[in-house]
């Protein structure tokens, strides 16, 4: 346990990507306290140029709006859809592939064909639809990124656990009169864990994504201040105010990359074999 | 006094830090004279990799040449500029590899690869090219050269694409030919025609040969010199005749002492026992392809098998690859669903269980398998590892876990190594490991699947004298699959011979090497390279297995 | 004939698989709150009695279920994908007359990203560990993590604002009336923005699958080979190693077909763009399900176009696949 964290503290991206993505945690945690006003308030004249007023620190919007205060409360939005969908997207996706790919049968030929199926759609497409059709709301984003995660997850398993069922471990273990439960569980799994949670990590970035553009395209839930609805909230005004798409966008790759580069570290650190140097 | 085509002077090669050790080669000096072969000598970690990539100069960036010279054409090849050194490689000097699977691109036609050579060295015309890949690929034995220029890599088989290696290599007819374990991958029987080739190809040019390889039947077979690499040194150097049947230094007597014999006590007198193991008429057949459109493949892996096998016997069943054995071996636990036939098991018929009966039973039979770095879970402790089957049968942990650390003292390893994990054991202490683990359900008969074919020769003996004490003492039955008919002769009383999914003969030791009655039989046989009957390896293994126990 | 075999079962698997779209799309319609019927007149379509009374009766809203998917089922067979309320026009049309659009952003960005991604990919697996790796491999980081939309504006704030080099609205400049050579000209002025922008995100995508193919290839036995025959590392690279190294290009360049519509969707919301991405945004706007529908479906038919192009051009290249 400890190698594993020597290998990813080497990695400096990673701890970077680590360090960015703790501030977005805390400044999402701490955004009641920082900014004890809903972000939907008017607060000060419109368009308040950034970095004149240290009270209003990215300025103001259309409505006069605290910008800072819509990054803070967007920041919530951000984490807890990519997270709750991620963790749901595991939630079907981990057992499901397992299933497939140990049993194979009728379950792992349902799956290649789901897989196959929403290969085809193009996700962002069919995230709108869903969303447009079951009214934008933070649940209904949640079920369409959910929708189109899962799969990826279901398929990665399968192939992992595929590969792993004719490791000669396995083998023994289904001499030793290990049930498959047992043997899914503490022989394969286990052994499969890296690029899961190297995928997990990623998953969140695109779902992150995956929400902002939404919400940009107005089908964010009408309640909630999120980054994506920021951006395209100041879409008409980018001419005078460009800081109101400025700071959101730059908002979201921040926790993007973070992510993005959290996630190589994993991938480096629990795959020590595959690192450069020639071995 | 003829000078050496290549003298390689006090080479030493630095391994980067956290290396087991600091050097990949020490201090290393030998040459190889016109028309020669030369083999080099040693097991896994050794070094002789290394200094063949060291004199082509294509060592990893990692591995630095600390010092020393190799003299080519009285050049030192260490400190020539990339340009020259390329301007030799393929022309002056050829080289060949170990897998013959993943050394030829596999986009690109096998004579485009040939016609490369010329190309490299812009020599001939592109139409010439191909002219010459066709002579080449005919020198070198394929069958139907003009078509087998168009093929592609993966439509070849293994021995097919050594041949077209060695084309290759030898197109521009080099002086010195490198070959790197260039039949280690291969069958036995394609093995020997490759030497063979490459023998007759080296007379008939003239090449000198710098031959790498563990096996010491190999050297006998084509050597002319012999030297012997131990931890990156050279422990001795001399002609084959002396080296093999005198040895000098002590590591040299070891790999040779530790190269399969017959054993000199007499066959185990089981033959008036029951049989604990009847099988009859097993049979397996692949099935692949086949759909609306495609035409359906059927391998028949297993086909009619039926042997017996006594308590405390050990049974060889030896083949080549697609010979069907480890096919054989996984029906009979049931890891694979056979198609047919009955697998007899005391009075218990295993293939006719339903599943939970099954579950009872299944520890009667335990199997040792072949990968040292495969078969134990790198995520679980050794001691949980080894308890994992009595636990499952419902044995209480505590007492499964003090039954590991015993089973450990018994397959020769301190019990403490119980609270470590896998990847901190060598590859013979973790087939150790795999045999604890399948003793621990104490089964009547152990089916030993490969299980020291992935190790150096002196492990190898080691473990299969560990297999055969344990084999006595818990008065077992052993199945010993393998395609080494020597290891098969060191350790079984009888040795099935099985080709195409058949056993073709079967008979024990004395009888098979001695009075071989099929032809299949007789081509293993005089496929084992170095085992000839003016072979320099004392204490010739056949001579001594053809004359019997008594002998 | 394997080929003829392996098209035949693609085509069929294509076919099933939009019948399963179609199926979707219908399920969806009934899924949403409220009456069927008003949710595919949309917001405008539902206030016109008549209207509504029409669709009912076409779509038999008041027949079984089955019966109602064949009818709409039958109804995509013949290209009629339903009316919108709201634009006055058959949704079939719509979309054929905004598709041309489309397909030049799509296609011209597609070209663009693959190119100069294998590109920059080759460059940085070539010169690993430099500067103009560690300068390609960040870039990709950090365009992989920026939003499309976001880009798209700060591209448009930047060079059609600030410098006012290109245009940012529209295919061709209003008020004019171009022809022949000129009016390309004008076309293509305006695409250069979009294309780069959607562009990009995937650039990076094939910037970092290229180097890390090439970095695997590197290390395969068969290059090892081609050193030992003195092949020249120029040649090795090119022949050897490049060749195998984009295989799982290919392979990716399929798969990110879907989300490049989806990306298609957003760079023409953000540049006026006049394609069927744009006519979502606008359906969305107007909460015009039948328009919204028709959409989906025929960007899930470009995308199986596009994945059965991919995989004939996978079996050409690699030899293994398909053979005996």
């Amino acid at each position: 346990m400890r190698d594993f964290w020597t290998r990813f503290a080497r990695n400096r991206g990673a701890v970077i990507g680590l360090i960015i993505l703790l501030i977005v945690i805390a400044i999402s945690v701490l955004a009641p306290l920082l900014f004890p006003q809903s972000p939907w308030r008017m607060v000060q004249r419109p368009f308040l140029p950034p970095f004149e007023n240290p009270a209003f620190l990215f300025g103001t919007d259309t409505l006069g709006r605290n910008i800072a205060a819509g990054l803070a409360y967007g920041s919530q939005v951000s984490l807890i859809v990519g997270l709750v969908s991620t963790a749901v997207a595991l939630l079907i996706g981990v057992p499901l592939g397992a299933v497939a790919g140990y049993h194979g049968g009728l379950v792992d030929d349902a799956l290649m064909r789901f897989t196959e199926f929403f290969q085809t759609i193009p996700s962002f497409a069919l995230a709108i639809v869903l969303v447009a059709v079951f009214e934008p709301s933070i649940y209904s984003i949640i079920l369409a990124i959910t929708v189109v995660s899962w799969v990826p997850i279901a398929r990665l398993v399968r192939g992992e656990v595929l590969s792993l069922k004719s490791r000669e471990y396995v083998e023994a273990a289904v001499l030793a009169g290990q049930t498959n439960l047992v043997i899914i569980t503490r022989q394969i799994l286990p052994n499969a864990l890296s690029p899961i949670i190297v995928l997990a990590s990623l998953t969140v970035a695109s779902a992150i994504l995956l929400e902002a553009a939404l919400s940009f395209m107005g089908l964010g839930d009408p309640n909630l201040m999120s980054w994506g609805y920021m951006i395209g909230a100041g879409r008409t005004v980018i001419r005078t105010a460009w800081w109101l798409s400025f700071f959101p966008g730059i908002a979201i790759l921040l926790t993007v990359l973070s992510l993005n580069l959290i996630g190589e570290g994993l991938n480096d650190a629990l795959n020590p074999r595959l690192a450069r140097t020639g071995r | 006094m003829t000078k050496p085509v290549i003298e390689i002077s006090n080479l030493t090669l630095a391994l980067p830090g956290g290396a087991d050790r600091l050097l990949a080669v020490d201090n290393v000096s030998f040459s190889v004279n016109p028309g020669e072969i030369l083999c080099v000598v040693g097991e896994s970690g050794s070094g002789k990799s290394m200094l063949a990539n060291a004199v082509m100069g294509l060592l990893p960036p990692v591995i630095r040449v600390t010092g020393g010279s190799v003299l080519f054409e009285d050049r030192d090849l260490l400190k020539m500029g990339e340009e020259d050194l390329r301007a030799l490689r393929g022309q002056k000097i050829g080289m060949i590899f170990q897998e013959p699977m993943t050394a030829l691109n596999p986009l690109m036609r096998v004579g485009e690869q040939i016609a490369e050579v010329f190309e490299s060295h812009g020599l001939l015309t592109p139409g010439k090219r191909q002219e010459r890949a066709v002579e080449l690929l005919s020198e070198v034995g394929l069958p139907d050269p003009s078509k087998a220029v168009r093929a592609y890599p993966f439509q070849l088989s293994g021995g097919q694409r050594q041949r077209v290696m060695i084309a290759m290599a030898l197109a521009l007819d080099p002086k010195l030919l490198i070959a790197d374990e260039p039949t280690t991958a291969l069958d036995v029987t394609t093995q020997a025609q490759i030497l063979q080739l490459i023998r007759e190809l080296q007379k008939k040019h003239g090449t000198a040969v710098m031959f790498i390889t563990h096996d010491f039947g190999v050297v006998a077979e084509i050597a002319d010199r012999v030297c012997v690499m131990q931890t990156g040194k050279i422990v001795e150097i001399g002609s084959a005749l002396d080296v093999l049947s005198t040895p000098a230094h002590p590591y040299t007597k070891s790999l040779i002492a530790a190269i399969p014999k017959p054993r000199g006590d007499g066959a185990a007198a089981t033959n008036a026992a029951a049989p604990i193991l009847s099988v009859r008429n097993l049979t397996k057949t692949y099935r692949s392809g086949g759909g609306w459109f495609r035409e359906e493949r059927v391998v028949p892996a297993v086909d009619g098998i039926s042997f017996d096998l006594a308590r405390g016997e050990t049974l060889g069943i030896v083949g080549e690859s697609g010979s069907g054995k480890s096919s054989l071996g996984r029906c009979l636990v049931r890891l694979i669903k056979a198609d047919s036939g009955s697998v007899q098991l005391g009075d218990v018929d295993m293939l006719a269980l339903s599943p939970s009966e099954l579950r009872d039973q299944r520890r009667r039979m335990q199997m040792v398998f072949q990968d040292p770095y495969g078969s134990l879970n790198p995520r679980t402790r050794v001691d949980q590892i080894i308890a994992e089957g009595s636990v499952a049968g419902g044995m209480a942990k505590e007492e499964a876990l003090s039954q590991s650390r015993d089973l450990l003292k018994l397959v020769g390893l301190d019990s403490s190594a119980g609270s470590r994990y896998p990847h901190e054991f060598s590859g013979g202490q973790r087939q150790r490991i795999g045999i604890a683990r399948a003793l621990a359900l104490e089964p009547e008969v152990i089916i030993a699947d490969e299980s020291v074919s992935a190790l150096d020769v002196s492990i190898q003996a080691q473990v299969l004298s560990l297999l055969d004490d344990l084999k006595r003492k818990l008065d077992l039955a052993l199945l010993f699959i393998t395609h080494d008919l020597l290891v098969a002769a060191q350790i079984c009383d009888r040795i099935a011979v099985m080709q195409h999914g058949k056993i073709v003969e079967i008979g024990d030791v004395a009888s098979v090497f001695g009075n071989p009655q099929s032809d299949y039989t007789r081509q293993l046989l005089d496929a084992i390279p170095g085992m000839g009957p003016d072979s320099p390896l004392a204490g010739n293994f056949m001579t001594a297995a053809r004359q019997g126990p008594e002998g | 004939m394997q080929f003829a075999a392996f098209f035949g079962s693609r085509l069929l698997k294509a076919v099933v698989i939009l019948l399963a779209i179609i199926a979707l799309n219908f399920f969806l319609i009934r899924a949403a709150p409220g009456d069927p019927a008003a949710v595919m007149a949309g917001e405008a379509g539902a206030a016109d009695q008549i209207f509504l009374t029409q669709l009912r009766e076409q779509f038999g809203l008041d027949k079984p279920v089955l019966t109602q998917l064949w009818i709409y089922m039958s109804g995509v067979a013949t290209f009629d994908l339903g009316f919108s309320y709201r634009q006055q026009m058959p949704v079939s049309e719509l979309i054929l007359d905004r598709l041309p659009a489309t397909l030049l952003l799509t296609g011209t960005a597609f070209v663009i990203s693959l190119a100069m991604g294998i590109a920059g990919g080759v460059l940085a697996a070539m010169r690993v560990g430099r500067w103009s790796d560690t300068l390609i491999t960040t870039a990709a980081l950090i365009f992989y993590a920026t939003p499309l939309f976001w880009i798209a504006l700060m591209a448009v704030l930047l060079f059609s604002v600030h410098f006012s080099w290109l245009p940012s609205f529209g295919i061709e400049t209003v008020g004019t009336d171009y022809t022949g050579f000129a009016r390309l000209l004008d076309i293509a002025r305006h695409l250069v923005l979009p294309a780069l922008t959607l562009g990009l995100f995937f650039m990076a995508v094939y910037a970092r699958m290229t180097r890390a193919s090439m970095l695997e290839v590197g290390q395969m036995d068969f290059v090892k080979t081609a050193k030992a025959k003195g092949l020249k590392n120029g040649v090795i690279q090119r022949r050897h190693v490049l060749r195998n190294a984009l295989l799982p290009v290919v392979t990716l360049a399929g798969l990110q077909a879907g989300q490049m519509v989806g990306g298609a969707v957003l760079t023409e919301t953000v540049f006026a763009w006049p394609g069927i991405g744009r006519l979502m945004y606008e359906s969305l706007l107007q909460r015009d399900y039948n328009l919204l529908l028709g959409i989906f479906f025929v960007s899930a038919l470009l995308v199986i176009v596009v994945n059965m192009l991919t995989d004939i051009i996978y079996r050409l290249v690699d030899p293994r696949i398909g053979a005996a």
